[in-house]
């Protein structure tokens, strides 16, 4: 158990070096941090002086040590825009992003689990053949396009929700603002989760369908009839177990993904969160807080990922976890 | 009264362009307590006449024509309760290979209980004694430990081990073991048929052995069938069958054993294999690879004879016989 | 006058596909040959789009501010030279749409070329090499796919683009489109080559290919790769789709085709702007088409993966 941790952990942290190295490339080259410093009409002698100061003439070896110090220390500089530390605006945009994921996981798991199970257990059905149709027009629409379609049907056409924004939020734990406190905080958040999910809930709907049918051939199910075992706890207990435990693999990486489409979402909802902030840092050059968003969604998906691979080795009895550090 | 009595069953396939037939009017009985063999070569339907039993085939098969009857009851006709009713309880069944038929994600523990407290109302704890005690009675070693293992801690052997009491777990009639040890470590081979046989006489259930080896039928079963492109060609005692066998393609198989061979000589084999199910040679199924066939074995089915206490399914039974006969005499 | 019938031997290659298996099932099948035949126009009408549009959109001489926002003829209002009407800046939407679907569809599928030739090549030596290699390139597909494609891409465009600038960036976002779609999904490629490839090394012919002298190359390209080719089939028309998506994506969000050369994600983002002051056709109608056309490709994709049964690399 110990070795295998370990070593998920060390690929862990040889991933955050990489990124860490692309983080500071990109620092060193893009935009000049002079000219945001005393702009452009300093002498040449003065700025020689400045970059000394600022050890821009350092060796790469020496400035690359001293950005991760710094980064590990959570320095990750300072926002030419909000002219506040980078990590400290991002931190303030994470939940709005965070609770958008979180919606739209919970959409998902909600309604592709059964949608994927009843497909599977009754493929001929007329209901199973609708779901499948629709699925593969689900994954058929840009996540932007769909989130212009609610716009336009539910905030434009009949106004039952709004457009765009985060609405009431409320203050818990310190700097967190949430969704989840307040009515008007519900209605925002409902377009955008849906948007959010609707590329991946067909996905999964079809992943789960995929995985239930292949296990609903398998020896042990038809042995589990065999003993006369009643049809839903074959669904539930015999299948739907080993169904998902390819589909956590699967999920661990979707999470990532979906980290991605926050930043289409938000754009069209304006979310204030942490892509719509990445969008708008990069249209005015903030290399500081470009830099920064790389590391923290580096770091978001590094962590989930080693985390659903733990979990996968924990509820999957037959990867020896032991074993599999060796 | 028979425990068990299949009339002319008829199981067909229907695949994407067209309909075969898997097994064609197979009848046959079985005594209470009494072990039945069915050989063949694979492909022959043995597989599939044990899945019919349990009225457990899954698509693209279904059966088509027939009567099961088991303990008077017709299985073709039973509901989806009933069938559940009967499956695990009163007939239970050994698969081939003990390493896919557990489910890995459930423990042994788990699997046992569940098929008990299916046919009866007991509580967890009242399952588990039950579940130590078959365990026990398969030489299982610490079964407590065994009860909270997965599949895949366990060896192939343990595992077989581990279905033989899960088939005995709530004292069925009759035992359907479908080639129990094909997938297991010759050495232990022995052991599990043993185990199997020690239980099935000490327990009075009756057992149907599938397989394609005529050695174990010889020591494990008192009658035998013998299946051939999914018909039964010759059926009866496993003795005589054996010793005197009738059909062409039976002696065929006793004379491939090893047994049959001096050592250092070639295993005599039946030239040819078993025809595919779609395109079955019209008459005797077996004629292409007979050496005695004649026109009528091309062109006919041959039916049913008694033949001393066999029943064969072969025009040239009597013929062969008294040929046979002459040799001896002129011997 | 009879003509002389030249015997024909073997069946031209449509005809032999025609008759296969593959060709019979197509034919049985509704939705695939409906799919087909969409597709078949899309990609005619766009690849074709220079004879058939009535405008050139990109030459600014055709491009009159006057005429902006002209919604299509069967909406009052509408101008009859303008069939689809007109986007934000004046110019002939139908027009636009064509040159937009021939550069989405260009840059997928040119972007699923280059997945599929960095994927076979990286499969097939990781397969065939083994060892420290193998597990380290299999390693990098793994770390490659746990980052989503579209991360990847948005990072990788949004930082050239403040390097460059806009200029610089639009003159060559066709290039830098086909070239960060292209690299993040190799992995796809690899892994199902890879396991095809270790599947086939075990068999004899490969042995007595190698006996025979033939070297690695010549066993790989000539022996192994044929046998690959049903699962990059159906990864390939998946692959085009995602890759259209992705393409739609980033222009969407500003980072791939410019407005003043845009493809479908381009224009449904440029018109996304007037959709609250009713002119929805500039978004809906590109958007429309590109829901077909990837749902198309999805589809026959679907069929294809039925039909061809691979065994695909599952994660």
């Amino acid at each position: 158990m110990f070795a295998y941790l370990a070593k998920r952990v060390i690929q862990a942290i040889a991933v955050m070096f990489v990124i860490s190295l692309i983080a500071f490339a990109i620092q060193g080259n893009l935009g000049d941090p002079l000219r945001e410093l005393v702009g452009q009409s300093v002498s040449e002698e003065v700025r020689q002086q400045l970059r000394d100061e600022l050890g821009l003439n350092d060796s790469f070896v020496t400035q690359y040590l001293r950005f991760a110090g710094n980064a590990l220390q959570g320095d990750l500089g300072t926002s030419y825009f909000f002219k506040e530390p980078a990590l400290d605006v991002i931190l303030k945009k994470l939940p709005a992003t965070l609770e958008l994921v979180f919606g739209a996981t919970l959409i998902i798991i909600g309604f592709s689990v059964p949608l994927g199970v009843y497909t599977a257990i009754k493929p001929d059905t007329i209901i199973s053949r609708i779901i499948m149709g629709l699925s593969i027009v689900g994954i058929s629409i840009p996540v932007f396009l769909t989130a212009i379609l609610m716009i336009f049907v539910f905030s434009v056409e009949y106004g039952w929700l709004p457009s765009y924004g985060r609405g009431d939020t409320v203050h818990v734990w310190g700097y967190w603002e949430t969704n989840f406190a307040t009515a008007d905080g519900w209605t925002h958040i409902i377009l955008p989760s849906f948007a959010l999910a609707s590329i991946m809930l067909p996905l999964f709907v079809r992943l789960i369908r995929a995985e239930m049918m292949e296990v609903l051939q398998s020896e042990y199910v038809k042995y589990a009839k065999a003993k006369g075992i009643k049809p839903w706890r074959i669904y539930f207990v015999h299948a739907l177990k080993n169904t998902l435990l390819p589909v956590i693999t699967v999920g661990g990486v979707q999470i990532g993904t979906m980290v991605a489409y926050t930043i289409l979402t938000e754009t069209v909802f304006q979310w204030p969160g942490m892509g719509f902030m990445f969008l708008e840092a990069v249209n005015r050059v903030d290399t500081p807080l470009i830099v920064a968003y790389l590391i923290v969604v580096g770091f978001i998906f590094v962590v989930t990922n080693t985390v659903v691979d733990l979990i996968y080795g924990l509820v999957n009895p037959t990867v020896n976890i032991a074993r599999m550090g060796a | 009264m028979s425990l068990l009595s299949v009339r002319d069953l008829t199981v067909k396939f229907a695949m994407r362009d067209q309909t075969v037939t898997a097994l064609n009017g197979i009848s046959f009985d079985l005594a209470k307590g009494e072990r039945l063999g069915i050989v063949g070569e694979s492909g022959a339907g043995k597989s599939i006449t044990g899945f019919s039993l349990m009225n457990l085939l899954s698509r693209p098969g279904y059966i088509d024509s027939g009567k099961i009857e088991f303990e008077g009851e017709d299985v073709v006709k039973m509901s989806d309760k009933r069938l559940r009713d009967l499956r695990g309880n009163r007939m239970a069944m050994i698969f081939q290979d003990p390493m896919v038929t557990l489910n890995p994600v459930l423990t042994i523990g788990q699997q046992m209980i569940e098929t008990l407290m299916a046919h009866r109302k007991l509580s967890r704890e009242e399952a588990r004694q039950i579940a130590i005690v078959k365990l026990r009675e398969v030489y299982i070693p610490s079964p407590e430990e065994r009860l909270e293992q997965y599949p895949h801690e366990l060896s192939g052997g343990m595992r077989q081990r581990i279905i033989i009491a899960i088939a005995l777990l709530l004292d069925p009639q009759l035992i359907i073991a479908d080639e129990p040890t094909t997938a297991l470590d010759v050495t232990i081979q022995a052991d599990i048929m043993e185990l199997l046989l020690e239980l099935c006489q000490s327990n009075q259930v009756g057992l149907i052995l599938i397989t394609h080896d005529l050695g174990v039928v010889s020591q494990m079963t008192e009658r035998t069938l013998v299946m051939y492109a999914g018909r039964i060609i010759e059926q009866g005692r496993t003795r005589e069958i054996i010793n005197d066998p009738q059909h062409p393609y039976t002696q065929g198989l006793i004379n491939a054993l090893p047994q049959q061979t001096v050592p250092g000589q070639r295993l005599k084999q039946i030239p040819g294999n078993m025809p595919g199910l779609a395109s079955i040679p019209t008459g005797c199924a077996f004629h292409p690879r007979c050496k005695y066939a004649t026109d009528l074995c091309r062109s006919q089915i041959p039916e049913v004879v008694q033949y001393g206490d066999l029943k064969v399914a072969c025009h040239e039974v009597q013929r062969l016989q008294a040929d046979e006969d002459r040799q001896e005499v002129r011997a | 006058m009879s003509e002389t019938v030249i015997p024909n031997d073997r069946p031209s290659r449509w005809s032999r596909m025609w008759n296969s298996n593959m060709g019979y099932s197509f034919r049985r099948n509704p939705v695939a040959v409906v799919s087909m035949i969409v597709f078949l126009m899309i990609a005619f009408a766009a690849f074709l789009a220079p004879v058939i549009a009535p405008y050139d959109p990109y030459d600014p001489a055709n491009i009159d501010i006057m005429n902006s926002e002209y919604p299509p003829i069967w909406v009052d209002g509408a101008l009859p030279e303008f069939m689809l009407g007109t986007d934000d800046q004046g110019r002939d939407l139908w027009s636009t749409i064509l040159y937009g679907t021939r550069l989405s569809l260009l840059i997928g599928i040119c972007a699923v070329a280059l997945q599929a030739f960095l994927g076979i090549s990286i499969g097939l030596i990781a397969g065939y090499v083994g060892g420290r290699l193998d597990s380290l390139l299999m390693r990098l597909a793994d770390i490659q796919l746990s980052f989503s494609t579209l991360m990847v891409a948005i990072i990788f465009l949004a930082v050239t683009q403040a390097m460059f600038g806009s200029d610089t960036f639009n003159r060559y976002a066709v290039v830098f489109l086909i070239a960060v779609i292209g690299v993040a999904e190799w992995p796809q490629y690899a892994r199902t080559v890879r396991a095809t490839v270790l599947a086939e090394k075990k068999k004899e012919y490969v042995d007595s290919a190698r006996v025979l002298g033939f070297g690695p190359l010549r066993i790989m390209v000539r022996h192994i790769l044929p046998n690959s080719l049903s699962p990059i089939f159906v990864i390939s028309t998946v692959q085009v789709a995602n890759a259209i998506i992705s393409e739609a994506s980033l222009s969407f969000l500003g980072l791939g085709m410019p407005p003043s050369q845009p493809s479908l994600g381009s224009l449904i983002s440029s018109g996304f702007d007037y959709i609250f002051s009713g002119s929805w056709w500039i978004t809906a109608i590109p958007g429309v088409v590109l829901v077909v056309l990837v749902l198309v490709i999805n589809l026959l994709g679907d069929w294809m993966r039925d039909v061809l049964n691979p065994k695909l690399y599952k994660g």
